[in-house]
């Protein structure tokens, strides 16, 4: 593996950057909506029954180190990664890894994280970062969604990494031992699309995909029947996690339709993708409206319209089935 | 969304940092754009702030009513909840809410508050005693 000066790179999201940055490093320069796209995820579900902080989980990407996961077995990569049972062996074998140079991936909480905006400190377990240097006991912090590099004491990082709850990091810390050089892209994009596409329409289970957003959309007309104020923060929440948790805006739609625009340049400006790129921006637009919708909702001292709202989730994954219908018929080509 | 279109509201929840947007720029290509914040988002991230600093505020005056023991108190002011306390320290649920009892927790052992103090990042000493505030308990 080929190895340059680190280079920071701002990006939307954590794991999709920290790989992104990782690879860069070591030889291979993929950008993140390329990490995103060829990994597969981009998804929606709705679990009602995990909750955090007392409010059921929502994604709109796939499970926590799925990125991880996926470009190894799409793109070749192998990557090594090591959990602890306890903090001293965990910081020893992150300082270890330093002093051979290496650069290393890194799960922990926000909360603990000194650097992060006092308002944006909440308890959540599966942020990435890459630790790049150490001078002294300070850690050079990559966070991909900071603009520059960040700082962190030991102490912190250390409290960071090893918090427990759900999906409690155990100290996770990841390097890439192998990365390809040179890869024929097209392929892989091809059937990372098809995957996405297909998982979103024809997922069995009502949790997810398309019929999870509906579900959403059900639930939130049940809100009528619930105490208000939870009502508000039930809303509030949806919100927060297609826009505050670094989704690069509209739950990474935004960030997949960069992916696809990309991808069409690698395509001969293939019509269709581009087209589908189009449409997914537009996607995003609306659910850009559908936050404003529930920011002012909550704001308001009306009455809620909760059908209104969930109307306009119902109508978005409409015009989101659309999309994978339009690069079903790109995937039909190759 | 355009590259134009990306929101600039300088939302405080940012504190001057910039978030990254993906947008498309006028030759068609879609990129990363700094954000310095968006109202809706500013608004549902305060919300959850609110929430939090409620809890913590209805926790303050339970305490000093005598009703709550200041572990409660502290939960709620590292917006932490019962649920995640109890996974923090592996104590059980149950017996992290006996420790909200003022009796209880004045009699608990070194060992169980320094495991506390640890997961909340603050000293043993400090747990024991709840600040006072500027805020009036109706």
């Amino acid at each position: 593996m080929s190895v340059t000066e680190f280079e920071h790179r701002h990006s939307a999201h954590c794991e999709s950057g920290v790989i992104s940055s990782m690879l860069r490093h070591y030889g291979l320069d993929l950008s993140e909506p390329m990490v995103f796209g060829v990994a597969s995820a981009l998804t929606f579900a709705y679990l009602p029954f995990i909750k955090m902080g007392g409010m059921p989980l929502i994604a709109y990407r796939s499970m926590p180190k799925s990125i991880i996961k996926n470009i190894q077995k799409n793109l070749g990569v192998k990557m090594h990664l090591e959990t602890f049972s306890n903090k001293e062996k965990g910081e020893k074998r992150l300082d270890n890894l330093l002093s051979e140079g290496k650069i290393v991936g890194a799960q922990t909480s926000v909360y603990w994280l000194p650097y992060f905006p006092e308002e944006m400190r909440f308890h959540f377990n599966a942020h990435n970062l890459l630790i790049y240097a150490k001078e002294e006991n300070i850690y050079k912090v990559s966070d991909p969604v900071f603009e520059t590099p960040q700082e962190c004491d030991r102490t912190s990082l250390t409290k960071a990494r090893f918090t427990k709850g759900v999906l409690a990091p155990k100290g996770l810390l990841y390097y890439p031992t192998y990365v390809p050089q040179e890869i024929i892209l097209e392929p892989i994009i091809v059937k990372s699309i098809k995957k996405v596409a297909k998982s979103m329409l024809k997922t069995p289970v009502p949790i997810a995909g398309l019929k999870g957003i509906k579900y959403l959309a059900r639930s939130i007309r049940k809100l009528e029947q619930k105490d208000k104020r939870y009502a508000k923060l039930f809303l509030g929440h949806i919100v927060r996690m297609q826009e505050e948790i670094g989704t690069g805006g509209a739950g990474f739609r935004y960030l997949y339709a960069s992916f696809l625009e990309e991808s069409s340049r690698l395509f001969d400006s293939d019509e269709t993708l581009l087209q589908a790129s189009e449409m997914l921006l537009k996607v995003g637009d609306e659910f850009r409206v559908f936050a404003l919708m529930v920011a002012k909702a909550i704001k308001s001292k009306k009455e809620i319209e909760y059908d209104v709202i969930a109307t306009k989730l119902e109508y978005i994954a409409e015009e989101e089935r659309a999309v994978y219908l339009k690069l079903l018929e790109f995937c039909a080509k190759y | 969304m355009e590259i134009n279109g990306v929101p600039q509201d300088d939302s405080s929840t940012y504190a001057n940092n910039k978030k990254a947007i993906y947008a498309k720029d006028e030759d068609g290509s879609v990129k990363i754009v700094g954000s310095s914040g968006w109202s809706a988002e500013e608004i549902v991230t305060k919300q959850a702030l609110e929430d939090f600093l409620e809890h913590e505020l209805e926790a303050y005056c339970e305490v000093k009513r005598g009703l709550k023991s200041p572990l409660y108190y502290h939960m709620y002011s590292i917006r932490m909840d019962l649920q995640l306390l109890a996974d923090s320290t592996g104590f059980f649920k149950w017996s992290v809410k006996r420790d909200f009892k003022p009796e209880v927790f004045a009699k608990i052992s070194e060992k169980r508050l320094s495991i506390y103090a640890e997961v909340m990042g603050i000293d043993t000493k400090q747990l024991k005693v709840v600040q006072e505030k500027n805020y009036e308990c109706n």
